[in-house]
């Protein structure tokens, strides 16, 4: 905050002018989104470097330390295989982060695409929004389990067991989830296309790619971080969901969800199991739907105080 | 309106026939053999038979016309005559039949719906019921504690994954303080008071968990919502006018706020049903759900087909009826 006091204003007690800074103040001021973005960046950190410092194998059978509670060696106990638990949990934190994330960056991508499509184009605009609303009848739980079933050990023989169902999750996840993007961003390019600089950029015979690369997209990317940030929830949600009917990751290519699935036949011996796993899901999810919430607030120009 | 309707239900119709093809296609299209799993020592011809028993032997057009003849004529017809015990034709219709059982799907479908509609339909209902009154005190007094200890309690709820929640209550409920069972028991006949008060102990978990979640859900459109018209000019008026504050609140603002709220809970329940899926595989509930999971792992695919078609016709038909119902309420909403 402290480099916005350099850029030269007329009048001294002015808020920042920039847009980026009064973002980033609008943001600060949602102490929820704030603390979300806080929990959101420890949990990658947690994640991404807790294995160098805690560097146990996370798939080390060691049968004798079986059914651990929590110890020195140990911090989150161990499983019935004498599986570590926090490398296990750290592990799985790495593939379901990283199968949310490319999950909504194609479903970005799709959304993005059809929306903007469908919004500047006004022959595609009636099929495409006909195809979005015949997506979104869809039955998306029961098609997701059933596609799974059906392609998994296809993709597996192709690919290897692990890539094989990384790029059916992610691919089905992405494929089923872009609908809610395309609307808002096919909302927000109708408004946009209106707009006096696009018809100046037309009439001075700019072409259309870079129409919509140049002036449309920058416009209506407010809502596509919006749909982001609430992309990755959704995203990590679903493919727990998934892990926990038993059709996502197989168990030695373990994620948040198939940990609390396999834990929870062990509820007995060692509830800690189910807990963190379950617990380290709902903390990324709940800290980013805060994070999409101050991202919201944060972006909307009503919201802005000038 | 009446108009719109007939509209909306002609439109649904190709969109239900798109959509049972686009699931047709996708479980034919796949690289999965349902007789694969039998065992090698089968000779070729056996193997052909056991396929054209199936019906597998024809192409997939007549394939997927015979399925639709069967549940939109052949099941319709059957459910008739139950109800009636009038006699259409000779009684001997080809119903759609589920390879692991070999009994019709329908029939199959009819004993699992009630204890998913007890399950899901009572959370719903509790969810509905909470959620109104905690939307509007936080919007009556927003900033309040209540409202912010209302609002962030919304956002666990609805962040937490009903699978997490239901262990999490299992754990402590049931492994710990042994209140409740954590299986549910479908065998259970409600005779007496002992056995009405084991029904309502095994119900109460996992009703408690899709409850917290509908209500965290619900409560946030109606606090948005009552939010909205709480700054409305007309609310002004009535105040000015001296109406008293629990009329204005709870005649002027509560009625117009819930028309959005109204196709907000109608939207709401086919997702529900997908919901509770995840919800009946913890608490192992024999419901719709774990029919369809079990249909899944088995790879029985009429039964996949019909569940998930009859998943689709759910959210067709609840759009249709919250696109209605908005109509309805809002008379500014035309759409002739």
């Amino acid at each position: 905050m402290t480099d916005v006091a350099a850029i030269p204003s007329t009048v001294s007690t002015t808020p920042p002018r920039s847009l980026m800074a009064a973002t980033w103040r609008q943001f600060r001021a949602h102490r929820g989104g704030f603390a979300g973005l806080i929990v959101f960046v420890a949990i990658l950190l947690i994640v991404f470097i807790g294995p160098l410092i805690h560097s146990v194998d996370p798939n080390k059978i060691d049968i004798r330390a079986k059914n651990q509670g929590p110890s020195l060696l140990h911090p989150f106990g161990t499983d019935n295989l004498g599986h570590d638990m926090l490398a296990q949990v750290m592990a799985g934190g790495r593939i379901s982060l990283a199968v949310g994330i490319t999950a909504m960056l194609l479903a970005l991508f799709l959304g993005t695409l059809v929306g903007v499509t469908s919004g500047y184009f006004r022959r595609l605009d009636g099929p495409l929004m006909r195809l979005t609303d015949l997506f979104l009848a869809l039955p998306l739980l029961p098609l997701l389990l059933v596609i799974i079933m059906l392609f998994r050990d296809t993709l597996r023989s192709y690919f290897g067991p692990e890539t094989g169902i990384f790029i059916l999750i992610v691919f089905v996840i992405g494929v089923t989830s872009w609908m809610h993007t395309a609307r808002i961003v096919r909302g927000d390019v109708l408004a946009v296309k209106r707009l006096e600089f696009v018809m100046a950029a037309k009439s001075s015979g700019m072409r259309e790619y870079r129409i919509i690369l140049k002036h449309i997209l920058p416009n209506v990317m407010s809502s596509i971080m919006v749909s982001a940030t609430l992309g990755i929830a959704s995203a990590i949600i679903t493919e727990s969901a998934l892990s926990f009917l038993g059709l996502g990751f197989p168990s030695d290519f373990p994620t948040w969800g198939r940990l609390l699935f396999d834990g929870a036949s062990f509820l007995q011996i060692t509830p800690s199991r189910v807990l963190w796993p379950g617990l380290a899901i709902s903390l990324t999810v709940l800290s980013v739907n805060y994070l999409g919430d101050a991202v919201r607030d944060a972006l909307d120009p009503r919201m802005l105080k000038s | 309106m009446f108009k719109f309707t007939l509209r909306r239900l002609f439109f649904a119709v190709p969109t239900l026939l798109v959509i049972s093809f686009v699931i047709f296609a996708l479980l034919d299209l796949a690289p999965n053999n349902p007789t694969g799993d039998l065992p090698l020592t089968i000779p070729p011809e056996v193997r052909e038979q056991i396929r054209a028993a199936l019906g597998l032997d024809q192409p997939f057009l007549i394939r997927y016309l015979r399925w639709l003849h069967q549940f939109f004529i052949n099941e319709p017809l059957n459910i008739l005559e139950q109800i009636t015990g009038w006699q259409f034709g000779d009684g001997h219709r080809l119903r759609v039949l589920s390879w692991a059982t070999r009994s019709p799907v329908v029939d199959l479908v009819v004993q699992r719906m009630p204890q998913t509609l007890w399950v899901v339909g009572l959370s719903y209902l509790f969810g509905v019921l909470l959620a109104i009154p905690i939307g509007v005190l936080s919007a009556y007094k927003q900033y309040s504690i209540f409202d912010q200890i209302g609002t962030f309690i919304s956002m666990v709820g609805y962040s937490v994954p009903t699978f997490f929640t239901g262990v999490l209550l299992i754990v402590v409920f049931s492994s710990y303080l042994h209140w409740f069972p954590s299986v549910y028991d479908t065998n259970l006949r409600v005779t007496d008071w002992s056995s009405l008060m084991a029904q309502i102990k095994q119900m109460f978990l996992p009703v408690m968990v899709l409850t917290l979640y509908n209500v965290s859900h619900i409560s946030r459109f109606v606090r948005a919502s009552m939010l909205d018209n709480l700054h409305q000019d007309y609310v002004r008026t009535a105040r000015a006018k001296g109406v008293k504050e629990k009329t204005v609140l709870l005649v002027h603002v509560l009625r117009n706020s819930l028309i959005p709220v109204v196709t907000v809970i109608a939207l709401g329940v086919p997702t529900i049903f997908s919901g509770a899926i995840i919800t009946e595989q913890v608490f192992r509930v024999n419901g719709l759900g774990q029919l369809l999971i079990v249909a899944v792992q088995g790879g029985d695919i009429p039964m996949v087909q019909t569940l998930t078609f009859i998943f689709a016709v759910l959210i067709v038909l609840f759009n249709l009826i919250a696109d209605v119902l908005y109509g309805i309420l809002d008379p500014r909403i035309r759409y002739d």
